[in-house]
């Protein structure tokens, strides 16, 4: 399986997580993201994924690199699905492999910071009376440098 | 020539997800500026840019057979 890699198919979290097993791995702290129904009261009736896949997949790579070297021996793999998506589905799973437990917490929450920042995917949300690209330049943050920071090393 | 990409809300703004341009030499911001003059409702001053899927600089160039794409503010996760 590929350890980085979008994906128009259901996730298969197993394979997610023995990707990045291996013997000097003491913890394995695997986060899932689901879709929502409700955000700030609005009911969200299903969810639409697109991505720039193939800049996608080496950004996700760059965020198991950039794990890597903060915090040595790490193994991560994220898998992002992309298409129309139902309440609950899995949207993402991020695994990372660790010596011991407290930075398989730390890489974990760093991964899925990251790919907000960097990875270029879009949700459009479905209300029961409307539908919007989430993260649009109207209502999201701007980029006064025109992208995003490095990662900090 | 360059290849420009567009994703999400400014790709179903010009209908559109790809333009081949006749540019062989231009600055991102001039791109961006020349664009917006075409397409009056696209706004590209909070969108990123990649050249061949590294993100770029205003100020950077894009060249013959590049691929320019235009990276709205993400959502993922």
């Amino acid at each position: 399986m590929e350890k980085y890699s979008i994906t128009s198919e259901e996730i298969d979290v197993s394979a997610v997580i023995n990707s990045v097993i291996h013997p000097e791995a003491g913890a394995v702290n695997t986060f899932i993201g689901t879709v929502r129904e409700f955000t700030k009261g609005k009911q969200t009736v299903s969810l639409q994924y697109e991505a720039y896949a193939s800049m996608a997949e080496k950004q996700l790579k760059g965020i198991g690199d950039e794990i890597s070297e903060k915090w040595p021996g790490v193994k991560t793999s994220i898998v992002h699905r992309i298409g129309m998506l139902a309440i609950s589905d899995i949207a993402v799973v991020i695994a990372v492999a660790s010596p011991h437990r407290a930075e398989s917490y730390e890489a974990s929450r760093y991964a899925i910071e990251r790919i907000k920042q960097i990875v270029p995917i879009w949700k459009k949300e479905y209300w029961v009376n409307g539908e919007e690209w989430i993260g649009d330049q109207l209502e999201n943050k701007a980029y006064p440098d025109g992208k995003p920071e490095e990662g900090s090393k | 020539m360059i290849t420009v990409l567009f994703f999400a809300g400014q790709q179903e703004l010009i209908g559109e997800n790809k333009l081949e341009r006749p540019e062989s030499h231009i600055k991102i911001s001039d791109l961006k500026a020349k664009l917006m003059e075409e397409y009056p409702k696209l706004s590209l001053q909070h969108t990123m840019t990649a050249i061949n899927e590294v993100y770029a600089e205003e100020e950077e160039f894009a060249g013959d057979n590049d691929i320019v794409a235009f990276i709205p503010p993400v959502s993922g996760g």
